[in-house]
């Protein structure tokens, strides 16, 4: 199973670095976000409640791409044939897909997020960086499960890049909240203060139940 | 049914009143036959008579609706995890990642199926691909493509061939290279659907005739002549 | 197939619950102390937003027992008791938008969090006819629904959790009773008002099941007469067509 798992992130990182098809995509989405948000707020610096909406619904956003163009090269290429003739364990695909489009996000951020403090963030948000970092890992954790299985489902159908948004964005609301309300408090006007844990253990519980639940109904998709 | 039946004994592919509908239309019905194992079968019909269907059925992508099917020894859809990697399936798409070079493409196929990267080094060499290995899919002639997409369907040494016509885009040198792999020589029991009925039944030791997803034909090539199979045509 | 088993009783049932809840409601229970007449939309709205998630849960535990075991009768009991819940949604946003504008003068309130959590459950399962209806091939429509509809199942607790805990520090409920106990009076109003709207829920989706069933064999019977040329070629449906 590791081997599979293994074989296959490793053909799509060669995929997406002979193609570059959703790495920069969401990055220069993510930014032009920002740029617009500037414009629509009419304000250059944002703090607390404002700056962490901002950041999750533009994060989210981003990911929405990442999610439409996940299973395009499986559906277009005859990947899911191959796949499935092989001798392998089905889950593999699921895993390996969720683990890549985990990594597209924390790429995706490693920019995004700086860009952020430098373009809209008012405060420094320096000494609250590990819970940041825990909060971007449990909410990336969340979005890269469902929206690996959305958009598994929504390849197959036909208006595939509208359908895989609408079923998503409100299965991640969830996320949104308890990512906003954890981040509120780190990007406060005044310096960061106390981080309010139990956020996190949402956004535990949610990875928890939608892994297990993507786990065991993945397989169904696979099928003809 | 002898308890010591021994793996040459085991067809290849036995089908008892098969059928599969796609909603309400029936791409196939009630289709029964046995292939004895390193036995061809060529599968002739017009456009739409089922021929695909049938193969994706073999290849396990896709349940029968009705009636048993079993390859290589093993019942689908219940037990298809056993037959798979044992069978090697070259469809009308090539089944290879475009934006990858071939030299990729076929390692990731043998990753999937454990086997050792020399063997694609070496089906690579054997096609003449060789001088085009680390160039992208994308970027290969219709008839390349398809050598490297032959690699691709052999890389595992299955047991039995599925393949949708095999030679298409294929100049000469490129049909006698493949032959050894996919071939009346190369071992494996093969289901070949082609166009070309003159050549289908040359290459066949027996034929299936489709028409509107029915069996029409089914009989030993030897017996057969162009006339008998033009009515599937018409 | 045998989807209108109690079907009698079930009408019987509704039609009496229905009408006496609404008798109860008008002439039984008592005015709420600070909202006045306005409040007696809560006996409406409450048990429909009640039944139509346990609506929304039932598709999906229908949903788990299809991929299970293939039967595409639980595929179409799922789909019912969706698109069942779904029209009973609608009327539950109406009707606690109604009663926001009646007690705080707007049309919608974001500090409600069940109003709120409910919105989004919504949204989610507008997509499920849509992405129905993308799907051509019925085996694979129906597998991909219950996927969907188990997901989407799983997802109204967690739904409601989340956005609870997000409102409940900042605001009070504003569309509550009483803030609390109920008295005698308004609970028993309030359980006729639940169970009648349950039983009119499960009428309507048995109804529904039992139509499409009998459509269904009819044109299985109009194939076997005609054969498979002499039909006319179903469209593209959201809902399943044939089991």
């Amino acid at each position: 199973m590791t081997g599979t798992v293994a074989a296959l992130i490793r053909k799509d990182l060669q995929l997406e670095r002979r193609a570059f098809e959703s790495v920069p995509a969401m990055l220069m989405f993510s930014i032009s976000i920002f740029v617009l948000f500037h414009f629509g707020l009419d304000r250059g610096a944002l703090a607390g409640d404002l700056a962490a909406g901002v950041l999750w619904v533009t994060l989210l956003l981003a990911a929405v791409l990442g999610m439409n163009r996940l299973f395009v090269a499986e559906r277009d290429q005859g990947g899911f044939d191959g796949f499935l003739m092989a001798p392998v364990d089905r889950t593999a695909l699921f895993v390996a897909k969720v683990i890549v489009l985990f990594s597209f996000l924390v790429a995706v951020e490693l920019v995004a997020v700086p860009a952020f403090v430098v373009l809209l963030l008012d405060p420094s948000p320096g000494q609250a960086m590990p819970e940041l970092l825990a909060v971007l890992v449990l909410a990336d954790a969340g979005i890269a499960v469902v929206g690996t299985l959305i958009g598994a489902l929504g390849v197959q159908t036909r208006a595939r890049d509208l359908i895989i948004p609408l079923i998503a964005l409100p299965l991640l609301v969830p996320v949104v909240i308890a990512a906003a309300e954890a981040t509120a408090p780190l990007l406060a006007a005044q310096g960061a203060e106390p981080f309010p844990a139990r956020w996190l253990a949402v956004l535990a519980l949610y990875d928890a139940v939608f892994g297990l639940l993507a786990y065991a109904v993945f397989d169904f998709l696979l099928e003809e | 049914m002898a308890a010591t039946a021994t793996a040459a004994s085991v067809p290849a592919v036995a089908l008892e009143g098969v059928g599969r509908a796609y909603g309400e239309r029936v791409a196939l019905r009630d289709v029964s036959f046995t292939l004895p194992p390193g036995a061809t079968v060529a599968v002739l019909g017009a456009n739409g008579a089922g021929k695909t269907t049938l193969l994706r059925i073999l290849a396990g992508l896709l349940r029968p609706h009705a009636g048993r099917a079993s390859v290589l020894g093993a019942e689908l859809p219940r037990e298809a995890w056993r037959a798979r990697g044992r069978i090697g399936l070259l469809g009308h798409e090539p089944m290879l990642y475009r934006d990858l070079t071939v030299r990729e493409n076929l390692r990731f196929h043998a990753r999937l199926h454990g086997v050792p990267a020399a063997r694609a080094e070496a089906l690579t060499e054997q096609v003449g691909l060789a001088a085009r290995a680390d160039d992208p899919v994308r970027t290969l002639s219709r008839g390349m493509t398809q050598r490297a997409a032959i690699c691709r369907a052999v890389l595992h040494s299955p047991e039995l061939l599925l393949l949708d016509e095999p030679l298409a885009n294929l100049d000469p040198g490129g049909a006698l290279a493949v032959a050894p792999l996919i071939g009346r020589t190369a071992g494996p029991a093969r289901v070949l659907i082609s166009h070309a009925a003159e050549a289908g039944l040359a290459e066949a030791d027996w034929v299936l005739g489709l028409r509107g997803g029915r069996q029409a034909i089914w009989a030993p090539a030897a017996q057969l002549r162009l006339a008998d199979v033009r009515g599937l045509y018409a | 197939m045998t989807f209108g088993r109690g079907l009698r009783a079930l009408s019987i049932a509704s039609a009496v619950l229905i009408p006496g809840a609404f008798a109860l409601v008008f002439f039984y229970a008592p005015n709420d102390a600070d909202q006045g007449f306005v409040q007696k939309i809560f006996y409406l709205h409450v048990p429909m937003a009640i039944v139509t998630l346990c609506g929304f849960v039932a598709g999906g535990v229908y949903g788990i027992k299809h991929l299970r075991s293939g039967d595409r009768a639980h595929d179409l009991r799922s789909y019912v008791a969706i698109h069942m819940s779904l029209i009973l949604g609608v009327g539950v946003l109406a009707t606690g938008s109604i009663w926001a504008r009646a007690s705080w003068g707007h049309w919608w309130v974001w500090d409600e969090p069940t109003l709120v959590s409910f919105l989004i459950v919504f949204l989610l399962y507008a997509c499920y006819q849509p992405l129905r209806f993308s799907i051509e091939d019925p085996e694979r429509q129906a597998r991909y629904a219950s996927v969907f509809a188990i997901l989407a199942g799983a997802f109204v607790p967690l739904n409601f959790l989340a956005v609870r805990m997000a409102e409940s520090l900042s605001h009070p409920r504003v569309l509550s009773t009483t803030g609390g106990a109920m008295p005698g009076d308004m609970r028993i109003t309030f359980l006729v008002a639940l169970v009648g709207m349950a039983c009119l829920f499960v009428t309507l989706c048995k109804y529904e099941l039992a139509s499409k069933a009998a459509s269904m064999q009819l044109r299985a019977l109009k194939r076997r007469l005609a054969g498979d040329d002499g039909l006319v070629p179903l469209n593209r449906s959201a809902a399943p067509q044939q089991l």
